[in-house]
Protein backbone atom coordinates (compact mmCIF):
# COMPACT_ATOMS: atom_id res chain seq x y z
CA UNK A 1 0.00 0.00 0.00
CA UNK A 2 0.99 3.53 -0.49
CA UNK A 3 0.69 4.30 3.34
CA UNK A 4 4.62 5.47 3.78
CA UNK A 5 4.03 5.77 7.92
CA UNK A 6 3.01 3.02 10.23
CA UNK A 7 0.56 3.94 13.18
CA UNK A 8 2.99 3.98 16.09
CA UNK A 9 0.10 1.64 18.19
CA UNK A 10 1.13 -1.07 15.23
CA UNK A 11 4.81 -0.97 15.65
CA UNK A 12 4.34 -0.95 19.40
CA UNK A 13 2.13 -4.03 18.97
CA UNK A 14 4.58 -5.73 16.79
CA UNK A 15 6.98 -5.84 19.28
CA UNK A 16 4.76 -6.46 22.26
CA UNK A 17 4.21 -9.91 20.01
CA UNK A 18 7.01 -10.84 19.48
CA UNK A 19 8.04 -10.40 23.29
CA UNK A 20 4.90 -12.61 24.00
CA UNK A 21 6.12 -14.75 21.41
CA UNK A 22 9.81 -14.92 22.64
CA UNK A 23 9.46 -14.69 26.27
CA UNK A 24 8.67 -18.80 27.65
CA UNK A 25 11.74 -19.43 24.60
CA UNK A 26 14.63 -16.78 26.26
CA UNK A 27 13.30 -18.07 30.14
CA UNK A 28 15.10 -21.52 28.94
CA UNK A 29 18.56 -20.30 28.73
CA UNK A 30 18.17 -17.99 31.63
CA UNK A 31 17.03 -21.26 34.19
CA UNK A 32 19.09 -23.64 32.47
CA UNK A 33 22.28 -21.26 33.69
CA UNK A 34 21.15 -20.31 37.45
CA UNK A 35 22.48 -21.55 40.59
CA UNK A 36 19.26 -22.81 42.01
CA UNK A 37 17.33 -25.72 42.13
CA UNK A 38 13.83 -23.93 42.09
CA UNK A 39 12.68 -22.33 39.04
CA UNK A 40 11.88 -19.43 40.06
CA UNK A 41 12.86 -15.44 40.15
CA UNK A 42 15.07 -13.61 41.65
CA UNK A 43 18.13 -15.47 40.12
CA UNK A 44 20.61 -16.88 42.25
CA UNK A 45 23.70 -17.20 40.32
CA UNK A 46 25.74 -18.28 37.38
CA UNK A 47 26.47 -22.46 37.00
CA UNK A 48 26.85 -24.91 35.01
CA UNK A 49 26.14 -28.06 37.12
CA UNK A 50 23.04 -28.59 35.46
CA UNK A 51 24.51 -29.00 32.25
CA UNK A 52 27.26 -31.28 33.94
CA UNK A 53 24.50 -33.36 35.76
CA UNK A 54 23.00 -34.32 31.77
CA UNK A 55 26.55 -36.21 31.27
CA UNK A 56 26.06 -39.02 33.58
CA UNK A 57 22.26 -39.01 33.21
CA UNK A 58 21.96 -43.07 31.69
CA UNK A 59 18.03 -42.72 31.44
CA UNK A 60 18.51 -39.72 28.77
CA UNK A 61 21.35 -41.02 26.97
CA UNK A 62 19.27 -43.88 25.95
CA UNK A 63 15.89 -41.63 25.42
CA UNK A 64 18.43 -39.71 22.97
CA UNK A 65 19.45 -42.48 20.98
CA UNK A 66 15.98 -43.59 20.77
CA UNK A 67 14.91 -40.40 19.45
CA UNK A 68 17.63 -39.91 16.95
CA UNK A 69 17.01 -43.48 15.87
CA UNK A 70 13.01 -42.78 15.82
CA UNK A 71 14.12 -39.14 14.01
CA UNK A 72 16.35 -40.11 11.30
CA UNK A 73 14.30 -43.35 10.07
CA UNK A 74 11.31 -41.26 10.13
CA UNK A 75 12.75 -38.88 8.04
CA UNK A 76 14.25 -41.13 5.41
CA UNK A 77 10.77 -42.70 4.88
CA UNK A 78 8.47 -39.49 5.16
CA UNK A 79 10.76 -38.27 2.70
CA UNK A 80 10.74 -40.97 -0.13
CA UNK A 81 7.04 -40.95 0.44
CA UNK A 82 6.89 -37.27 0.16
CA UNK A 83 9.25 -37.55 -3.17
CA UNK A 84 6.70 -39.42 -4.96
CA UNK A 85 3.69 -37.89 -3.83
CA UNK A 86 4.96 -34.28 -4.87
CA UNK A 87 6.44 -35.54 -8.08
CA UNK A 88 3.27 -37.26 -8.91
CA UNK A 89 1.19 -34.45 -8.05
CA UNK A 90 3.34 -31.31 -10.21
CA UNK A 91 4.35 -33.33 -12.85
CA UNK A 92 1.16 -35.79 -13.36
CA UNK A 93 -2.96 -35.57 -13.59
CA UNK A 94 -4.21 -38.94 -12.84
CA UNK A 95 -7.59 -39.78 -11.61
CA UNK A 96 -9.21 -39.02 -8.16
CA UNK A 97 -6.13 -37.11 -7.38
CA UNK A 98 -8.18 -34.35 -5.08
CA UNK A 99 -9.01 -37.59 -2.72
CA UNK A 100 -6.18 -39.28 -2.97
CA UNK A 101 -4.05 -36.07 -1.88
CA UNK A 102 -6.35 -34.93 0.57
CA UNK A 103 -5.75 -38.44 2.22
CA UNK A 104 -2.29 -38.00 2.51
CA UNK A 105 -3.09 -34.35 3.39
CA UNK A 106 -5.08 -35.09 6.42
CA UNK A 107 -2.78 -35.73 9.31
CA UNK A 108 -2.23 -31.89 8.94
CA UNK A 109 -5.69 -30.90 10.31
CA UNK A 110 -6.13 -34.25 12.46
CA UNK A 111 -6.00 -33.70 16.28
CA UNK A 112 -2.82 -36.10 16.85
CA UNK A 113 -4.28 -37.80 19.93
CA UNK A 114 -6.74 -39.19 16.81
CA UNK A 115 -4.09 -40.53 14.72
CA UNK A 116 -2.37 -42.47 18.37
CA UNK A 117 -5.57 -43.64 19.38
CA UNK A 118 -6.35 -45.11 16.11
CA UNK A 119 -3.16 -46.52 15.29
CA UNK A 120 -2.69 -48.04 19.44
CA UNK A 121 -6.06 -49.53 18.28
CA UNK A 122 -4.49 -51.17 15.17
CA UNK A 123 -1.78 -52.48 16.89
CA UNK A 124 -3.35 -53.90 20.28
CA UNK A 125 -6.05 -55.97 17.54
CA UNK A 126 -3.51 -57.43 15.89
CA UNK A 127 -1.59 -58.42 18.83
CA UNK A 128 2.01 -56.32 17.83
CA UNK A 129 4.05 -55.41 20.68
CA UNK A 130 4.87 -51.43 20.70
CA UNK A 131 8.16 -50.46 20.40
CA UNK A 132 10.08 -48.02 18.33
CA UNK A 133 8.80 -49.14 15.08
CA UNK A 134 5.17 -48.08 16.18
CA UNK A 135 6.19 -44.95 16.94
CA UNK A 136 8.09 -44.08 13.30
CA UNK A 137 4.71 -45.64 11.54
CA UNK A 138 2.66 -42.77 13.48
CA UNK A 139 5.72 -39.75 12.53
CA UNK A 140 6.25 -40.96 9.39
CA UNK A 141 2.11 -40.40 8.77
CA UNK A 142 2.28 -36.89 10.09
CA UNK A 143 5.33 -35.89 8.61
CA UNK A 144 4.32 -36.85 5.10
CA UNK A 145 2.34 -33.74 4.46
CA UNK A 146 4.97 -31.27 5.67
CA UNK A 147 7.23 -33.26 3.48
CA UNK A 148 5.21 -32.45 0.42
CA UNK A 149 4.29 -29.22 1.19
CA UNK A 150 8.10 -28.78 0.68
CA UNK A 151 8.78 -30.75 -1.74
CA UNK A 152 5.81 -29.54 -4.15
CA UNK A 153 7.58 -25.91 -3.74
CA UNK A 154 10.75 -27.24 -5.47
CA UNK A 155 8.83 -29.67 -7.82
CA UNK A 156 6.97 -26.65 -9.51
CA UNK A 157 9.85 -24.48 -9.59
CA UNK A 158 11.87 -26.32 -11.45
CA UNK A 159 12.33 -25.94 -15.49
CA UNK A 160 10.96 -29.01 -16.70
CA UNK A 161 12.52 -28.38 -20.56
CA UNK A 162 15.61 -29.96 -18.98
CA UNK A 163 13.83 -32.95 -18.24
CA UNK A 164 12.45 -32.59 -22.05
CA UNK A 165 16.44 -32.27 -23.18
CA UNK A 166 16.85 -35.24 -21.72
CA UNK A 167 14.57 -37.71 -22.97
CA UNK A 168 14.96 -36.08 -26.03
CA UNK A 169 18.57 -36.88 -26.37
CA UNK A 170 17.86 -40.22 -25.59
CA UNK A 171 18.36 -40.82 -21.48
CA UNK A 172 15.50 -42.95 -20.22
CA UNK A 173 12.73 -41.92 -18.36
CA UNK A 174 14.25 -43.61 -14.74
CA UNK A 175 17.59 -42.32 -15.50
CA UNK A 176 16.91 -39.09 -16.65
CA UNK A 177 14.96 -38.53 -12.93
CA UNK A 178 17.78 -39.53 -10.75
CA UNK A 179 20.33 -37.11 -12.80
CA UNK A 180 18.60 -34.46 -13.82
CA UNK A 181 15.28 -33.84 -11.94
CA UNK A 182 16.97 -35.32 -8.37
CA UNK A 183 20.09 -33.15 -8.41
CA UNK A 184 17.67 -30.38 -9.24
CA UNK A 185 15.30 -30.74 -6.24
CA UNK A 186 18.06 -31.52 -4.10
CA UNK A 187 17.96 -28.13 -1.48
CA UNK A 188 14.16 -29.40 -1.50
CA UNK A 189 15.13 -32.85 -0.17
CA UNK A 190 17.90 -31.34 1.98
CA UNK A 191 14.94 -29.21 3.68
CA UNK A 192 12.12 -32.31 4.00
CA UNK A 193 14.61 -34.13 5.83
CA UNK A 194 15.73 -31.88 8.09
CA UNK A 195 12.08 -30.33 8.80
CA UNK A 196 10.98 -33.98 9.01
CA UNK A 197 13.37 -34.66 11.44
CA UNK A 198 13.24 -32.18 13.60
CA UNK A 199 9.09 -32.39 13.82
CA UNK A 200 9.77 -36.24 14.59
CA UNK A 201 12.47 -35.39 17.25
CA UNK A 202 9.85 -33.11 19.08
CA UNK A 203 6.62 -35.07 18.53
CA UNK A 204 5.15 -36.41 22.35
CA UNK A 205 1.50 -37.54 21.96
CA UNK A 206 2.11 -40.07 19.63
CA UNK A 207 5.62 -41.14 21.17
CA UNK A 208 3.60 -41.34 24.22
CA UNK A 209 1.11 -43.68 23.14
CA UNK A 210 2.86 -46.08 21.30
CA UNK A 211 6.56 -46.62 22.90
CA UNK A 212 6.63 -49.20 24.69
CA UNK A 213 9.23 -49.37 27.21
CA UNK A 214 11.77 -47.51 24.69
CA UNK A 215 11.19 -43.77 25.73
CA UNK A 216 12.24 -40.96 23.34
CA UNK A 217 13.15 -38.04 24.20
CA UNK A 218 10.15 -36.22 24.73
CA UNK A 219 8.99 -38.66 26.69
CA UNK A 220 11.96 -38.63 28.84
CA UNK A 221 11.24 -34.84 29.27
CA UNK A 222 7.52 -35.58 29.79
CA UNK A 223 8.33 -37.94 33.26
CA UNK A 224 10.96 -35.42 34.42
CA UNK A 225 8.52 -32.78 34.36
CA UNK A 226 6.88 -34.26 37.57
CA UNK A 227 10.00 -34.29 39.72
CA UNK A 228 10.44 -30.50 41.12
CA UNK A 229 14.76 -31.43 41.60
CA UNK A 230 15.01 -32.35 37.97
CA UNK A 231 13.96 -29.32 36.94
CA UNK A 232 16.90 -27.39 36.44
CA UNK A 233 18.57 -30.21 34.27
CA UNK A 234 15.43 -30.47 32.00
CA UNK A 235 15.54 -26.25 31.26
CA UNK A 236 19.61 -27.28 30.52
CA UNK A 237 18.58 -29.91 28.47
CA UNK A 238 15.66 -27.78 26.44
CA UNK A 239 18.85 -25.13 26.11
CA UNK A 240 20.48 -27.63 24.34
CA UNK A 241 17.65 -28.80 22.72
CA UNK A 242 16.56 -25.35 21.38
CA UNK A 243 20.05 -24.35 19.86
CA UNK A 244 20.09 -28.02 17.64
CA UNK A 245 16.91 -27.32 16.30
CA UNK A 246 17.82 -23.41 15.43
CA UNK A 247 21.04 -24.57 13.82
CA UNK A 248 19.04 -27.28 11.97
CA UNK A 249 15.98 -24.72 11.42
CA UNK A 250 18.37 -22.31 9.56
CA UNK A 251 20.09 -24.57 7.48
CA UNK A 252 16.62 -25.85 6.19
CA UNK A 253 16.18 -22.43 5.30
CA UNK A 254 19.22 -21.83 3.80
CA UNK A 255 18.59 -24.82 1.41
CA UNK A 256 15.11 -23.67 1.04
CA UNK A 257 16.25 -20.28 -0.52
CA UNK A 258 18.75 -22.07 -2.41
CA UNK A 259 16.60 -24.17 -4.01
CA UNK A 260 13.81 -21.49 -5.05
CA UNK A 261 16.95 -18.90 -5.93
CA UNK A 262 17.81 -22.44 -8.55
CA UNK A 263 14.60 -22.46 -9.81
CA UNK A 264 14.39 -18.85 -10.48
CA UNK A 265 11.12 -18.63 -7.59
CA UNK A 266 10.18 -15.57 -6.51
CA UNK A 267 11.77 -15.44 -2.79
CA UNK A 268 9.21 -12.91 -1.35
CA UNK A 269 6.49 -14.72 -2.36
CA UNK A 270 7.30 -18.30 -1.02
CA UNK A 271 6.77 -18.74 2.80
CA UNK A 272 5.13 -22.51 1.77
CA UNK A 273 8.75 -23.67 2.40
CA UNK A 274 8.56 -24.33 5.91
CA UNK A 275 4.98 -25.06 6.04
CA UNK B 1 -13.54 -41.35 -0.59
CA UNK B 2 -11.47 -42.75 -3.11
CA UNK B 3 -11.28 -46.81 -3.63
CA UNK B 4 -7.71 -48.63 -3.95
CA UNK B 5 -9.04 -50.74 -7.35
CA UNK B 6 -7.76 -47.47 -8.53
CA UNK B 7 -4.07 -47.93 -7.84
CA UNK B 8 -4.08 -51.22 -9.67
CA UNK B 9 -1.90 -51.67 -12.76
CA UNK B 10 -4.28 -54.47 -13.70
CA UNK B 11 -6.83 -51.28 -14.92
CA UNK B 12 -4.48 -50.06 -17.51
CA UNK B 13 -5.00 -52.90 -19.39
CA UNK B 14 -8.42 -53.00 -19.54
CA UNK B 15 -8.83 -49.04 -19.61
CA UNK B 16 -6.46 -47.46 -22.22
CA UNK B 17 -7.00 -43.83 -20.55
CA UNK B 18 -4.99 -45.63 -17.79
CA UNK B 19 -1.89 -46.04 -19.75
CA UNK B 20 1.15 -42.92 -19.90
CA UNK B 21 0.20 -39.70 -18.39
CA UNK B 22 -2.37 -41.13 -15.68
CA UNK B 23 -0.64 -44.36 -14.94
CA UNK B 24 2.50 -43.19 -14.34
CA UNK B 25 1.22 -40.52 -12.13
CA UNK B 26 -0.97 -43.67 -10.34
CA UNK B 27 1.85 -45.61 -9.72
CA UNK B 28 4.61 -42.80 -8.27
CA UNK B 29 1.64 -41.98 -5.87
CA UNK B 30 0.79 -45.68 -4.85
CA UNK B 31 3.09 -45.37 -2.16
CA UNK B 32 2.35 -42.94 -0.40
CA UNK B 33 -1.34 -43.44 -1.29
CA UNK B 34 -1.15 -47.17 0.36
CA UNK B 35 0.85 -45.68 3.43
CA UNK B 36 -2.20 -43.63 4.07
CA UNK B 37 -4.84 -45.80 3.20
CA UNK B 38 -3.01 -48.68 5.81
CA UNK B 39 -1.51 -46.20 8.41
CA UNK B 40 -4.61 -43.66 8.89
CA UNK B 41 -8.06 -44.69 6.70
CA UNK B 42 -7.98 -48.64 7.95
CA UNK B 43 -6.98 -47.29 11.72
CA UNK B 44 -9.27 -44.86 11.56
CA UNK B 45 -11.91 -47.21 10.56
CA UNK B 46 -10.61 -49.54 13.08
CA UNK B 47 -11.45 -46.88 15.66
CA UNK B 48 -14.85 -46.61 14.77
CA UNK B 49 -15.50 -50.56 14.75
CA UNK B 50 -13.21 -50.84 17.87
CA UNK B 51 -15.80 -48.14 19.71
CA UNK B 52 -19.31 -50.40 19.16
CA UNK B 53 -17.49 -52.99 21.13
CA UNK B 54 -16.80 -53.21 24.97
CA UNK B 55 -14.08 -54.06 27.29
CA UNK B 56 -14.27 -56.62 30.22
CA UNK B 57 -11.25 -56.25 32.35
CA UNK B 58 -8.63 -57.33 30.02
CA UNK B 59 -10.59 -59.37 27.09
CA UNK B 60 -12.49 -57.43 24.51
CA UNK B 61 -15.98 -58.63 23.70
CA UNK B 62 -16.86 -58.00 20.03
CA UNK B 63 -20.91 -57.88 20.49
CA UNK B 64 -21.61 -55.16 18.42
CA UNK B 65 -23.37 -52.43 21.20
CA UNK B 66 -23.96 -48.50 21.53
CA UNK B 67 -23.80 -48.36 25.30
CA UNK B 68 -20.00 -46.75 25.01
CA UNK B 69 -21.67 -43.55 22.59
CA UNK B 70 -24.78 -43.55 24.90
CA UNK B 71 -22.45 -43.00 27.75
CA UNK B 72 -20.16 -40.65 26.20
CA UNK B 73 -23.16 -38.71 25.35
CA UNK B 74 -25.15 -38.94 28.72
CA UNK B 75 -22.61 -39.09 31.33
CA UNK B 76 -22.14 -35.70 33.13
CA UNK B 77 -18.41 -36.19 33.43
CA UNK B 78 -17.87 -36.92 29.37
CA UNK B 79 -20.73 -33.98 28.50
CA UNK B 80 -19.28 -31.39 30.56
CA UNK B 81 -15.15 -32.48 29.31
CA UNK B 82 -16.59 -32.28 25.65
CA UNK B 83 -18.53 -28.99 26.13
CA UNK B 84 -15.50 -27.50 27.85
CA UNK B 85 -13.21 -28.50 25.04
CA UNK B 86 -15.35 -26.95 22.83
CA UNK B 87 -15.56 -24.01 24.64
CA UNK B 88 -11.79 -23.61 25.62
CA UNK B 89 -10.95 -24.55 21.81
CA UNK B 90 -13.14 -21.49 20.57
CA UNK B 91 -12.16 -18.88 22.92
CA UNK B 92 -8.30 -19.74 22.38
CA UNK B 93 -8.80 -19.48 18.44
CA UNK B 94 -10.61 -16.28 18.42
CA UNK B 95 -8.15 -15.21 20.85
CA UNK B 96 -5.28 -15.95 19.10
CA UNK B 97 -6.74 -14.80 15.69
CA UNK B 98 -7.81 -11.40 17.49
CA UNK B 99 -3.92 -11.17 18.46
CA UNK B 100 -2.45 -12.52 14.86
CA UNK B 101 -4.53 -10.60 12.82
CA UNK B 102 -2.67 -7.14 13.54
CA UNK B 103 0.83 -9.01 13.48
CA UNK B 104 -0.29 -10.57 10.08
CA UNK B 105 -1.31 -6.88 9.01
CA UNK B 106 1.85 -5.34 10.04
CA UNK B 107 4.30 -7.75 8.13
CA UNK B 108 1.99 -7.47 4.61
CA UNK B 109 1.53 -4.21 4.77
CA UNK B 110 4.24 -2.36 6.75
CA UNK B 111 7.42 -4.47 6.62
CA UNK B 112 8.69 -3.39 2.93
CA UNK B 113 12.33 -5.18 2.21
CA UNK B 114 12.24 -8.01 4.94
CA UNK B 115 9.41 -9.46 5.10
CA UNK B 116 10.86 -12.70 5.10
CA UNK B 117 13.09 -12.26 7.84
CA UNK B 118 9.93 -11.37 9.89
CA UNK B 119 8.05 -14.05 9.08
CA UNK B 120 11.37 -16.46 9.97
CA UNK B 121 11.60 -14.16 13.17
CA UNK B 122 7.94 -15.17 14.31
CA UNK B 123 8.00 -18.95 13.48
CA UNK B 124 11.32 -19.40 15.37
CA UNK B 125 10.13 -19.65 18.78
CA UNK B 126 7.91 -23.07 17.60
CA UNK B 127 10.20 -25.44 16.32
CA UNK B 128 11.53 -25.72 20.14
CA UNK B 129 10.21 -28.73 22.12
CA UNK B 130 6.63 -27.99 22.40
CA UNK B 131 6.59 -29.97 26.09
CA UNK B 132 9.30 -26.95 27.55
CA UNK B 133 7.08 -24.24 25.82
CA UNK B 134 4.19 -25.60 27.62
CA UNK B 135 5.57 -26.17 30.61
CA UNK B 136 7.53 -22.58 30.36
CA UNK B 137 4.20 -21.07 30.61
CA UNK B 138 3.50 -22.81 33.96
CA UNK B 139 6.69 -21.17 35.59
CA UNK B 140 5.80 -17.80 34.28
CA UNK B 141 2.33 -17.57 35.12
CA UNK B 142 2.80 -19.76 38.31
CA UNK B 143 1.97 -18.50 41.96
CA UNK B 144 5.72 -17.93 42.34
CA UNK B 145 6.01 -17.21 38.57
CA UNK B 146 7.83 -14.55 36.56
CA UNK B 147 4.61 -12.58 35.98
CA UNK B 148 3.55 -12.23 39.75
CA UNK B 149 6.98 -11.98 40.88
CA UNK B 150 7.38 -8.86 38.13
CA UNK B 151 4.11 -7.65 39.07
CA UNK B 152 5.30 -7.89 42.51
CA UNK B 153 8.69 -5.71 41.97
CA UNK B 154 6.72 -3.53 39.49
CA UNK B 155 4.33 -2.54 42.58
CA UNK B 156 1.79 -3.45 40.22
CA UNK B 157 0.23 -5.78 42.62
CA UNK B 158 0.43 -7.01 46.30
CA UNK B 159 -0.86 -10.06 46.31
CA UNK B 160 0.40 -12.66 43.23
CA UNK B 161 -3.09 -13.24 41.09
CA UNK B 162 -3.95 -16.82 41.39
CA UNK B 163 -6.59 -16.69 38.37
CA UNK B 164 -4.38 -17.20 35.68
CA UNK B 165 -2.43 -20.79 36.39
CA UNK B 166 -4.54 -24.07 36.45
CA UNK B 167 -7.63 -23.31 34.96
CA UNK B 168 -9.26 -22.23 31.71
CA UNK B 169 -7.27 -19.25 31.45
CA UNK B 170 -4.09 -20.26 31.34
CA UNK B 171 -5.00 -23.29 29.03
CA UNK B 172 -6.27 -20.41 26.72
CA UNK B 173 -3.64 -18.39 27.03
CA UNK B 174 -0.49 -21.17 26.81
CA UNK B 175 -2.46 -22.10 23.21
CA UNK B 176 -2.68 -18.81 22.04
CA UNK B 177 1.19 -18.88 22.04
CA UNK B 178 1.40 -22.41 20.87
CA UNK B 179 -0.50 -22.02 17.89
CA UNK B 180 -0.05 -18.04 17.17
CA UNK B 181 2.30 -18.76 13.92
CA UNK B 182 -1.15 -21.41 12.44
CA UNK B 183 -2.91 -17.98 12.48
CA UNK B 184 -0.25 -15.81 11.43
CA UNK B 185 0.88 -17.27 8.55
CA UNK B 186 -3.18 -17.87 6.61
CA UNK B 187 -3.56 -14.60 7.41
CA UNK B 188 -0.69 -13.01 6.24
CA UNK B 189 -0.74 -15.23 2.88
CA UNK B 190 -4.55 -13.82 2.59
CA UNK B 191 -3.18 -10.37 2.84
CA UNK B 192 -0.26 -10.30 0.80
CA UNK B 193 -2.54 -11.58 -2.22
CA UNK B 194 -5.04 -8.41 -2.15
CA UNK B 195 -4.11 -6.57 -4.91
CA UNK B 196 -3.07 -3.14 -3.89
CA UNK B 197 -5.08 -0.97 -6.41
CA UNK B 198 -7.71 -1.87 -4.69
CA UNK B 199 -7.35 0.00 -1.99
CA UNK B 200 -5.55 2.48 -3.62
CA UNK B 201 -9.16 3.25 -5.33
CA UNK B 202 -11.35 3.06 -2.12
CA UNK B 203 -9.05 5.84 -1.01
CA UNK B 204 -9.59 7.87 -4.11
CA UNK B 205 -13.20 7.57 -3.76
CA UNK B 206 -12.64 9.12 -0.40
CA UNK B 207 -12.73 6.01 2.27
CA UNK B 208 -10.96 6.53 5.07
CA UNK B 209 -8.52 4.27 6.47
CA UNK B 210 -10.63 2.55 8.88
CA UNK B 211 -13.53 2.26 6.22
CA UNK B 212 -10.79 0.88 3.60
CA UNK B 213 -10.15 -1.55 6.12
CA UNK B 214 -13.26 -2.60 6.90
CA UNK B 215 -14.72 -3.10 3.48
CA UNK B 216 -12.08 -3.67 1.56
CA UNK B 217 -9.17 -5.17 3.32
CA UNK B 218 -11.07 -7.43 6.14
CA UNK B 219 -13.10 -8.97 3.67
CA UNK B 220 -10.62 -9.79 1.25
CA UNK B 221 -8.61 -11.37 4.00
CA UNK B 222 -11.38 -13.46 5.68
CA UNK B 223 -10.02 -16.86 3.21
CA UNK B 224 -7.23 -16.70 5.50
CA UNK B 225 -9.02 -16.00 9.21
CA UNK B 226 -11.28 -19.17 8.09
CA UNK B 227 -8.15 -20.95 7.34
CA UNK B 228 -6.54 -19.46 10.67
CA UNK B 229 -9.52 -20.59 12.60
CA UNK B 230 -10.17 -23.97 11.16
CA UNK B 231 -6.39 -24.62 11.63
CA UNK B 232 -6.16 -23.94 15.12
CA UNK B 233 -9.72 -25.10 16.51
CA UNK B 234 -9.35 -28.41 14.88
CA UNK B 235 -6.38 -29.63 16.81
CA UNK B 236 -6.72 -27.28 20.17
CA UNK B 237 -9.81 -29.54 20.96
CA UNK B 238 -7.73 -32.74 21.10
CA UNK B 239 -4.87 -30.76 23.10
CA UNK B 240 -3.62 -33.20 25.51
CA UNK B 241 -0.36 -31.44 27.09
CA UNK B 242 -1.64 -28.03 27.76
CA UNK B 243 -4.38 -29.31 29.76
CA UNK B 244 -2.84 -31.63 31.93
CA UNK B 245 0.56 -29.22 32.87
CA UNK B 246 -1.63 -25.66 32.95
CA UNK B 247 -5.04 -26.82 33.01
CA UNK B 248 -5.79 -28.17 36.78
CA UNK B 249 -9.01 -29.62 37.19
CA UNK B 250 -11.00 -27.32 35.99
CA UNK B 251 -8.60 -26.95 33.41
CA UNK B 252 -9.18 -30.31 31.99
CA UNK B 253 -9.82 -31.92 28.34
CA UNK B 254 -11.51 -34.67 26.79
CA UNK B 255 -7.88 -35.80 25.34
CA UNK B 256 -7.29 -36.28 29.05
CA UNK B 257 -10.32 -37.92 29.48
CA UNK B 258 -9.70 -40.69 26.10
CA UNK B 259 -6.04 -41.11 27.12
CA UNK B 260 -7.28 -41.90 30.82
CA UNK B 261 -9.24 -44.42 29.12
CA UNK B 262 -6.60 -46.17 27.06
CA UNK B 263 -4.17 -45.80 30.53
CA UNK B 264 -5.46 -46.24 33.77
CA UNK B 265 -9.01 -46.27 33.46
CA UNK B 266 -8.45 -49.06 31.10
CA UNK B 267 -11.54 -49.10 29.17
CA UNK B 268 -10.72 -48.87 25.46
CA UNK B 269 -13.35 -48.87 23.48
CA UNK B 270 -15.21 -46.24 25.46
CA UNK B 271 -11.74 -44.04 25.08
CA UNK B 272 -12.72 -44.80 20.93
CA UNK B 273 -16.16 -43.98 21.24
CA UNK B 274 -14.47 -40.21 22.84
CA UNK B 275 -12.63 -39.95 20.54
CA UNK B 276 -14.55 -41.01 17.79
CA UNK B 277 -17.84 -38.35 19.21
CA UNK B 278 -15.18 -35.84 19.37
CA UNK B 279 -13.92 -36.02 15.93
CA UNK B 280 -17.43 -35.79 14.65
CA UNK B 281 -18.28 -32.58 16.01
CA UNK B 282 -14.58 -31.08 15.36
CA UNK B 283 -15.57 -32.23 11.41
CA UNK B 284 -18.94 -31.08 11.52
CA UNK B 285 -18.31 -27.89 13.06
CA UNK B 286 -15.50 -27.40 10.80
CA UNK B 287 -18.33 -27.91 7.69
CA UNK B 288 -20.72 -25.60 9.13
CA UNK B 289 -17.59 -22.60 9.47
CA UNK B 290 -16.45 -24.04 5.58
CA UNK B 291 -19.80 -23.56 4.45
CA UNK B 292 -20.86 -20.25 6.25
CA UNK B 293 -17.45 -18.22 4.70
CA UNK B 294 -18.97 -19.82 1.50
CA UNK B 295 -22.64 -18.64 1.51
CA UNK B 296 -21.94 -15.04 2.88
CA UNK B 297 -18.09 -13.93 2.05
CA UNK B 298 -17.76 -12.23 -1.18
CA UNK B 299 -15.60 -12.86 -3.31
CA UNK B 300 -15.31 -16.86 -2.19
CA UNK B 301 -15.56 -19.06 -5.78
Amino acid sequence: MSDAHTPKWLSAYAIGYLVFLYAPVLLLPIFAFNDSAIINFPLKGFTTQWFEGLWTTEALHSAVRNSLFVALTTCTISTVLGVCAARASTRYHFPAKRGIMGLIMVPLVLPEIIVAVSLLVVLIQLGLDLSLWSVILGHVLICVPFSIAVLASAFKNFDRSLEEASLDLGVGRVATFFRITLPLVAPGIISSLLITFTISLDEFIIAFFLTGTDATLPVYIWSQLRFTARLPGVMALGTILLTISLLLLILAEWFRRWSARRSGADLESGTGGLY
Amino acid sequence: MVTVRATLPGRALRFPWLRGEHFTGLVLISPTFLYAIALLAVPLLAVVLFSFWTQDYLRIDRTFTFVNYKEAWSEPIYQLLMLRSLAIAAVTTVVTILLAYPIAYFVSFHVHRRKSLWIFLITIPFWTSYLLRVFLWKVILGYNGVLNSTLEWLGVIKQPLTFILYNANAVVITLAHAWAPFAILPIYVALERIDRSLLEAAKDLGDGPFRRFWRVTLPLSMGGVVAAFLIVFIPTIGDYVTPRLVGGTDGLMIANMIQAQFGKANNKPLGAALAISAMLIVTSIALLIFWLNRRFTPGQR
